[in-house]
This record gives structure tokens, sequence and C-alpha cells, in this order.
């Protein structure tokens, strides 16, 4: 492998690394204080993806496609955990379940409304362009996914360790009965965290759209990767979701071009390992 | 109350009367109508036996296991393997299909029993995945995308009315055997280790034993279910052991009623039956498949069985002097208290 | 001992019944009375992966009938579809009942090729008069021909890109790099490209395979500069093409390396989703949208009319044999319950259709046109495939003849059919 390969392999797993984050974040926010795993959050980056394009087509504004999709799949998800996931909260195969149920539903919804045909998300003039990278040429628009992984990371990070709601969470996925005990409504919080990683998931289906295109079946093979990503940072941990997301982002560049054949192979055995031995992740603390 | 008291409310001489009617009619179906439909009876004793093999841990152990396709895989392409590839006899294929599908169970339920509740919903899912990885990618073993084709049926069973009475058979054996097992004391530990891990430990139980023997008893009877499975199609490919074939697998167990042993039979026959004879009518089947899924989760906990169940209870009740009403079934599932994550 | 008894005596009982064998086998109810309607079985992938381009298939199929009218020789064809969820099993079970349960005259379709393999197994056993327009697995119509499976206006994998191989060598490339699907279809068609290249004198550099369903082609792409190609071979399937053709041009190669595209990677079903990357791009495929022909523009207008697009070769595939079907059955004045007979009145019609003069040869495949297309955008805005030459009456044994061509043996991911696998095998090159 030449340098220059190499370099590439690099970048390609930074910048898939930083779109698995933009999904896994929400994910891991979710997982972390609610204990939930929403199997449903590769539907809501699917339907967010659409959403965004149909937005994208009428408007042709693409800002205003991405804000659109990221609140469309907040409302979604606002929506969701009031009248369904709260019938069944604090019970673990249930919310499995229910979770597994709509994600069947919005997969096939999205198939009944958008069609079939993959879609791509056509992104503005700068984006679209390749810029000249130590001699490499690069598409700016992953630079770009770069940079919003970054942003994201930031204002979730000071939204975490900077305000009272960030506290609340943090002593949420440590010690919930600490939580009630503050007095704190806690239905109301739980609503409020799942929206927002809906959003979170929103925004992640437009730029997933432009970056990998929209079709049936994306939200499986999106969602897997995100959980494996979760998986090996810590369910609930920021900084974890980004070790995470660039470990699962450069195994499968690097693996695509060594070891064809193992390619699921090496994501998925970590995975089993860090549960059996480590099920709070590399980075995360038992309770 | 628990499912298990309820069912009391039906008398065993009735219950008796309903399984040998049902077992008639099952032996009698090839002569009662078409090959159609006796393939769509095959799919269903397959498929209730994977059912039922997920029920031994989801509704018996409340360990709900959501990769067990990729059980089934291990032992159907094994199997299809040795018989397509390497033309091996059907005895000792299966044979070592399953004695492999029981050490992968070992090991995957070694891995697996250390945790609890979402965290064992994720590690079942990641080891059936790595199966499903397996399966699309060693093309020079699976066939990847194209699977393994010509797996052939045992000598005696080729014709569609002899593989149906071979799968009822091997069906009723496993059923027997299932149904022993959770009445021995080995079934009733399992049970308690459902209603509180930390009590069955405080009395002496060595709950991370039991718990890796259920693991791998369910392996095997999901092995078996992969022979029958494979061999019915003579065809198996990697969509076949994907998360969506366990997550279907699922579904059965909790359409029909978790913790018990009818319950899995019954949401596979309503699961096949509608995939397969509703298909033509119902154009949007995943919608379907989910919304049955929310259905069942948020107003039938104990699924069609507790259905049944509290059906007759409520007759009995208008029938004499109103009894104690019957308790809505609780959720037979895990639902464990702590929700913590490692099992110490 | 007395419950052991019992289970011996049902054991017993269940042999017993097992040994009489209840009346009726598959299929054997088939055939219906030259009266009623034909039935017809349409297999396509309505959801999963496929689902785009399955619905293509029913769309090209219905618009044929709908053009036409349902009406063939005086009897009424009534089409029942269904959906196999781009799933083998699902796909096998639904033949199952098209055949056990609706009694169909044929059945048409299925898309993919791995649901074809288990659907022609399972029709071998029942004789079922079955038509594969979009199935293009080699083998079926070659080393695991059955007799009732026939390639109805459809292809073969290989059969355009061995004339791709050739064609590529004429424009002067020698060293060429290939990236493919992973799975048998790709395994053939760049066997195909590679069997044809070699056999010319050109140099295949290496050889990537990627798994079907690749987000991110940086990785493949990635490899391109290092390896200094004259040109790169590519084969992707659906929302694979759409992310391919679009990296290529993002990484800046559009420009640098001339791409050897394929068939599915620019067909219409794909190319409705791509914009500027793709215009220019050159490719080989048996189905040419912008064909100028008229037997080719009716189609095209008709079915742009019809679904508001332009018709892919899914669609256009359908269509064509649902043309070629109504012809042989007419031919028979209707009366097709005689198997053999129809299938027989199938495989001597000739037609001319949208994809041009096709005929079937021996071996139930058909001799077609091979185009060589360039991506070029209509006045209304929208891109097509338009030929800038023509290869007409190819062979799905190309210019290697029949006898020779069967001795070497699929082209699959360890056989390229380079003259040196092949002298590995005892084969002349």
């Amino acid at each position: 492998m030449t340098a220059d390969t190499f370099a590439l392999h690099f970048l390609n797993g930074v910048t898939f690394g930083a779109l698995l984050f933009l999904l896994a974040s929400g994910f891991t926010l979710i997982f972390g204080l609610m204990r939930i795993t929403n199997l449903c959050h590769g539907g809501l980056y699917l339907v967010g993806g659409y959403i965004g394009f149909s937005l994208l087509v009428f408007t042709g504004n693409f800002w205003l496609a991405l804000v659109g999709a990221g609140l469309a799949i907040a409302a979604l998800g606002l929506v969701v955990e009031r009248t369904l996931l709260r019938q069944v909260r604090g019970q673990t195969d249930p919310e499995v379940l229910l979770t597994l149920g709509l994600a069947f539903v919005l997969g096939d919804l999205a198939l009944a409304i958008w069609g079939g045909d993959p879609l791509t998300i056509r992104t503005p003039g700068v984006l679209r362009e390749s810029v000249s990278l130590f001699g490499l040429t690069y598409p700016v628009f992953r630079l770009f996914v770069v940079l919003v992984g970054v942003g994201i990371a930031a204002v979730l990070w000071y939204l975490m360790h900077h305000t009272r709601l960030g506290a609340v969470i943090r002593a949420g996925v440590d010690d919930r009965e600490m939580v009630d005990a503050m007095g704190i409504d806690i239905q109301r919080l739980f609503n409020r965290v799942f929206a927002f990683g809906a959003f979170l998931a929103g925004l992640a289906g437009l730029l997933g759209g432009a970056f990998l295109a929209l079709y049936p079946g994306a939200d499986w093979e999106i969602l897997l990767l995100a959980i494996v990503v979760v998986i090996i940072g810590g369910p609930g941990s920021l900084v974890g979701a980004v070790v995470g997301s660039l470990t699962v982002g450069l195994i499968d560049a690097f693996a695509k071009a060594l070891v064809p054949d193992l390619l699921y192979f090496t994501l998925f055995a970590p995975m089993v390992l860090i549960l059996a031995w480590r099920p709070y992740g590399l980075l995360g603390r038992a309770s | 109350m628990r499912a298990a008291a309820l069912a009391r409310h039906i008398p065993a001489p009735l219950q008796l009367g309903l399984l040998a009617a049902a077992l008639v009619l099952a032996i009698a179906l090839p002569y009662l109508t078409s090959s159609f439909y006796v393939s769509v009876a095959t799919q269903i004793l397959f498929f209730g036996l994977l059912a039922m093999s997920i029920d031994l841990l989801g509704g018996y152990t409340g360990l709900m296991p959501l990769g067990h396709a990729g059980v089934l895989g291990i032992s159907a392409y094994t199997m299809g393997y040795l018989v397509s590839r390497l033309r091996w006899g059907w005895v000792e294929a299966a044979g070592v299909a399953l004695a492999l599908t029981v050490l992968v169970s070992l090991l995957f339920g070694f891995l697996a029993v250390r945790t609890r509740g979402i965290f064992f919903v994720m590690i079942t899912m990641a080891e059936g995945m790595l199966v499903w990885g397996l399966a699309y990618r060693w093309a020079s073993v699976t066939g990847a995308e194209n699977g393994i084709r010509g797996i052939a049926r045992p000598a005696f069973a080729t014709l569609y009315w002899q593989y149906y009475y071979f799968a009822l058979v091997v069906f009723l054996l496993c059923a027997l055997a299932l149904w022993l097992l959770v009445r021995s004391p080995f079934g009733l530990t399992l049970r308690g280790i459902r209603e509180s891990e930390s009590r069955m430990r405080t009395l002496g139980y060595n709950v991370t034993l039991h718990k890796l023997l259920a693991f791998t008893i369910s392996g095997f009877f999901a092995g078996v279910a992969g022979l029958l499975y494979a061999w019915y199609n003579q065809y198996i490919s990697p969509s076949s052991v994907h998360i969506s074939a366990s997550t279907e697998g699922l579904l059965m167990v909790v359409l029909g009623g978790a913790g018990t042993l009818l319950g899995p039979v019954l949401g596979a026959a309503v699961i096949v039956a509608v995939k397969n004879l509703l298909s033509m009518y119902v154009a949007r089947w995943p919608t379907v498949l989910g919304l049955i899924f929310i259905v069942v989760v948020l107003f039938a906990k104990d699924g069609l069985v507790g259905l049944g169940r509290r059906g007759w209870a409520a007759w009995q009740q208008r029938q004499q002097r109103p009894v104690s009403a019957a308790a809505p079934g609780a959720y037979p599932m895990a639902v464990d208290e702590e929700r913590a994550a490692t099992g110490s | 001992m007395g419950r052991w008894r019992t289970w011996a005596a049902v054991a017993g009982i269940l042999a017993l019944v097992a040994a009489c064998a209840p009346p009726g086998a598959p299929g054997s109810g088939a055939g219906q009375q030259a009266a009623g309607p034909i039935k017809a079985g349409v297999l396509a992938s309505l959801t999963g992966v496929s689902a785009a381009s399955g619905q293509d298939m029913v769309n090209g199929w219905n618009l044929y009938w709908k053009l036409n009218g349902a009406t063939v020789a005086g009897r009424q064809l009534q089409t029942l579809v269904e959906d196999d969820a781009s799933e083998p099993n699902t796909g096998l079970t639904k033949a199952r009942q098209f055949v056990e349960q609706q009694q169909v005259d044929f059945i048409v379709g299925p898309l993919l090729a791995n649901i074809g393999y288990a659907v022609a197994d399972y029709v071998k056993t029942t004789g079922t008069p079955t038509f594969f327009p979009i199935v293009a697995a080699d083998d079926l119509t070659q080393r695991a021909r059955v007799d009732n499976v026939i390639k109805v206006a459809g292809w073969g994998s290989s059969q355009v890109t061995h004339v791709q191989g050739d064609w590529a060598y004429d424009q002067g490339y020698r060293r060429v790099l290939t990236i493919c699907a992973d799975y048998a279809f790709g395994h053939e068609v760049c066997g195909g490209f590679v069997r044809a290249f070699t056999a010319r004198g050109g140099q295949i550099l290496t050889q990537l395979w990627f798994p079907l369903n690749t987000p991110d082609f940086g990785s493949y792409l990635a490899q391109i500069p290092g390896a200094n190609p004259d040109a790169v071979f590519v084969l992707t399937v659906g929302a694979d093409s759409v992310r391919f053709v679009k990296q290529w041009a993002e990484f800046g190669l559009k420009d640098r390396v001339p791409l050897l595209a394929t068939e599915t990677m620019l067909d219409q079903s794909v190319l409705r989703s791509m914009g500027p990357e793709a215009e220019g791009l050159i490719s080989l495929g048996h189905w040419a949208e912008g064909r100028p022909a008229r037997e080719t523009q009716d189609m095209v207008d008709a079915y742009l009319r019809e679904y508001n697009q332009l018709p892919s070769y899914y669609a256009a595939a359908m269509f064509a044999a649902a043309g070629w079907i109504a012809k042989a059955i007419e031919r028979l004045n209707g009366n097709i319950s005689d198997r053999k007979a129809f299938l027989d009145a199938v495989r001597r019609t000739e037609v001319s259709g949208p994809f041009g003069q096709q005929k079937l040869d021996d071996y139930g495949a058909p001799i077609l046109n091979v185009y060589v297309r360039q991506v070029e955008r209509r006045p209304d805005g929208r891109l097509w495939n338009v030929p800038i030459k023509t290869y007409e009456n190819v062979s799905q044994f190309w210019t290697f003849g029949a006898d020779k061509f069967l001795k070497q043996p699929l082209y699959s991911r360890e056989f390229q059919g380079t003259p040196e696998q092949l002298r590995a095998l005892g084969l002349q090159p």
C-alpha cells in the first residue's frame, strides 16, 4: 500500500465515520439515558432523508431541506415517544419489539410513498466540487460532513457539560433513581431526548442521502453500523460515539481493501467480544 | 398471575381432546387438500419449531434472542454444504450439522449469557449478523449471494407429502422433548430465573450454567428446524439468516404467546399463512408485519394463547357464578427490574 | 410402559398413512382448457432491495397488454402478480403458489439471478413453461439448461461483455483494471469482458470485488491511481450504480480515466437518479432506449406517456416478452395446453421489437443486438442511452462457438477466462 492509497483509505474512513457519528450520537443518547435500543432509528434516518429530498425538490434550498428534515423527524419522534413508547416504559422486550415493528412500518411506508428508485440529494454548488489535498483529489462534500460531525459533537458536548439539561441527562445515565429523587419530570426529559435523537437521525438522513443515496434497505444497513459504533464506544458516551464512529469507519475502509472476504466479520466480531466483556464499551463506565 | 396458572382454566380433558383433533387433522391433511397447502403446512412445522426454540430462551428463561435465524443458518448451511458439495449422506450430514450447531450455540451462549436485558438482545443480534456476514461473504463455502442449491432430501422423503410426514414426525418428537423439558425440574428452574435471577442465585442455583444450557438446547432445536428448512427449499441463502428472518421468528413467538409451547406454533401458523395465502391481497406485507408487532405489544402481551385463555375464562364466568376475574396476563418475557446490564 | 406403547402406536399409524400416497402431485392439475382465460404468473420483486426495478417489470408487462388488448387468439389473458420480496425463499414459495394453487399456464420473471436459479430448479420438476426476460445467469441456457426455462427477450450475463472486451481492445486500451460486484452476476459479466479482452491480447492488471450494497466506494477508487490503468471496467447494479457514478466523478476520475461501464450501471432504472456526473459515459448493452428505430421509440413514447418515465431494460424486456409470447400463442390459435408444443412455438418465434431483431438459439438464449451506448441529455432534460455503434446477431457464445465455449467452466471469481486459466484447464485460449 503506497502512502497515497493509505492516506485515501484513511480519509475515507474518517469521513464515513463522521456520517456514522451523526446517526450514532442520537442513538447513543437515547440508549444511554432511556436504555431503549431504538431499532427504528434507521427508519427515522431513511424517512428523514426522503422528507429532505422532497423539501429540496419543492424549495430548491439545501439548507432549508437539511433543517426541515431534522425538524420533521424530531416531530415524528415526539409523537412516537408520547403515543407508543411511553406505554411500555421500562420493559426491555416490549420496547425492542415496538421499535422493531415501527422500523418495518417506516421502511415500507417510505417505499410506498417515494418508490424504490435510489434517490440522491443534490448538494449546492461548492459542496459538489473536489479539492486537491496533498496531491489527492477529494470530494468537498465529504469534508463538509466531517465539519458537521465536529460541529454536532461540539454542540452536544456543550449541552451535556454546560447546561442544566445536560447535567440532568448525565445524572440520568449514571443513576436513574437520583434523577427521580431530584423531582425532575423524567417523562418530559425522555420525550425531549428522544425527539432530539430523532432530530439528529433526520439530519443524518439528508446528509446520508447525499453521501450514499436513499433506497429501500438503507435503513437497516446504516442502523447495524450505528449499533456497532455505539457498542464499541459505550452506550450513552459522547466521546465513545466519536471514537466508535472513527473506529468503525476506519475498519470499514481498510477491511474492504485488505480482507474483503471478512468485511462483516471484522465489524461484528469485535462487537460480540466487547459486549461480552465490556458491555459499557471500551470507554464507558460500569454503573 | 402467570400464564401457567391461567392454563388451569381450560380443563385437561378438553386440552387433550383439542390436541388429538389437531393431530388427526395434521395426519389427514395431505388427503384433504392440494399439494400447495401441504407445503404451507410443512413450513408451519419448521417455523413453529424455530419459534419454540426461541421461546425456550425468550419465554421460559427471560432472555430474548434476536439472532436465532443465524443459529438455524449454521445447521442449514453445514448440512447444505456437506450434502450438495461433498455429496455426503443425509444422516452423516445432519449429524455433523447438528453437532456443529450445538458447539457454536455453546460458544454463542458462553458469550451471551454473561449479559442481560437489552445487552443480551444486542449480543445475540451481533452473533446472528456474524453468521449472516460469513454466509454473505465467504463465497467458497456458502456460495455468497447465490446460496447453496440442490440440497437433496433424504431418499424416502423426496415427494411433497412424504416430506410433510417426515417433518411432522420430527416436529412431534421435538415438541414432545420440549414439553418434557419445560415440565422437568430444569424447566422450572429456568422459569425461576425468569422471575427473579437474584432469588434463584440466593437459593443456590448456578444461574449462569442454567442459562448456558438453555441457550445450547435452544440452539439444538433451532438447528433441527434449520435442517427441515434447508431440505424443504433444497436451497439456503443469506437472506434466510438475516436479522429480518430472526425478527420474524420472534414475531411468531410474541404473536402466539411467549412462555407457552403452543403459542409459538400458533404464531408460526398465522404468520406463514398470512404470508403465503394473503400476499396477493396484502401488497404492503412489511407494514402488516410491523403493525402486528405494535398491536401485540400494546394490546395483547400474552399473544393468541393469552387471548384464548382470557376468552375461555370470560366464557366460564358467564356460564357459572362469577369467580375471580382472570388477571390480564403479565408480559411473560423478561421485565428485569433493575435493567442493569452485566451479570456480575 | 403404557405411554410408550401409545407412542409406538401413533408412530405405526403415521408410517402406515405415509405408505399410501395421497392423490395429486404438484403441477398435475395444470393445463387449462382452450376456452378459459390464459393465466400468466408474473414474479417480480416489489419490496426489498430491488423494488424499483421489479415495479418497472410489472409496468412493462402491463403496458403491452394495455396497448394491444388483453386478449390473444380470442382468449383472455389474465395476469397474476406476486412479490418475491427480493428473496429466494419467498420467490420459491410464490412460484409454488403459481403452479400448485393458481395453476398458471406459464411463469414470467423473476428479477434476481439467485431467485431465477431457485425457481428453475423447482419448475424443472413440474414442467411449467417459464420465461426469464430479466435473469441473465449464463448457466440457465448453457451448462445447467432446464428444458422448460427459456430466456424470452432476455440476455446472458457475459453475452454483452464479450463484445465489450473486443470493443475495448479496438479503442486501444491494453491494460485494464476491473471493479465488479462480488456475486454470480458480477463474476459472469466481468468474466465475459476478461475472456474476450485477454483473447485479443489485452492485460488485466487487478480485479477488485466489492460486496453488493457497498455504501462507500472510496476504498476501491483509491486503488486506481496507483495501478495506472488505460481504462477501468466496472459492474454495479441498483443503488450501487448511483453511488459509484457519483463517487467516480467526485474523486476526479471522470476526466482522467476512461470508464468501461456496463449495462446495469447506466440502465434507465438508475440513470433516472443520476445527474451531470453520468453525461457522456459510454457503456455496452442489449437495450438502448435512445435507439431511433420506430419499434423502439413507439414503446418508449407509450411508456413515457403512461408512467412519466423512460423505460428501463426491466420494463422493456417484459414488454418485449409479452409480445413474443403473444405471437407464439397466436401461432397455436390459443391452444397452449400441450406444453411441449407451446415451448416449441415460443422457441421458433422471431421478433422485431424494441430491442431490434431477436431470435432464440438452440439453448433457449436469444441472439440479439448489442449497442455501444452513450449517455445523452434529451431536450426534455432526461438522460438516456443513445447507440453510437451496433453489433448485430450476437450469440451468447460470442465468436468462440458453442462446443468450445461450453468446455470452459462457468465464469466465477476463480475462473475469469484469462489465457493462463484456460491453459491450466487444458483448453485453448
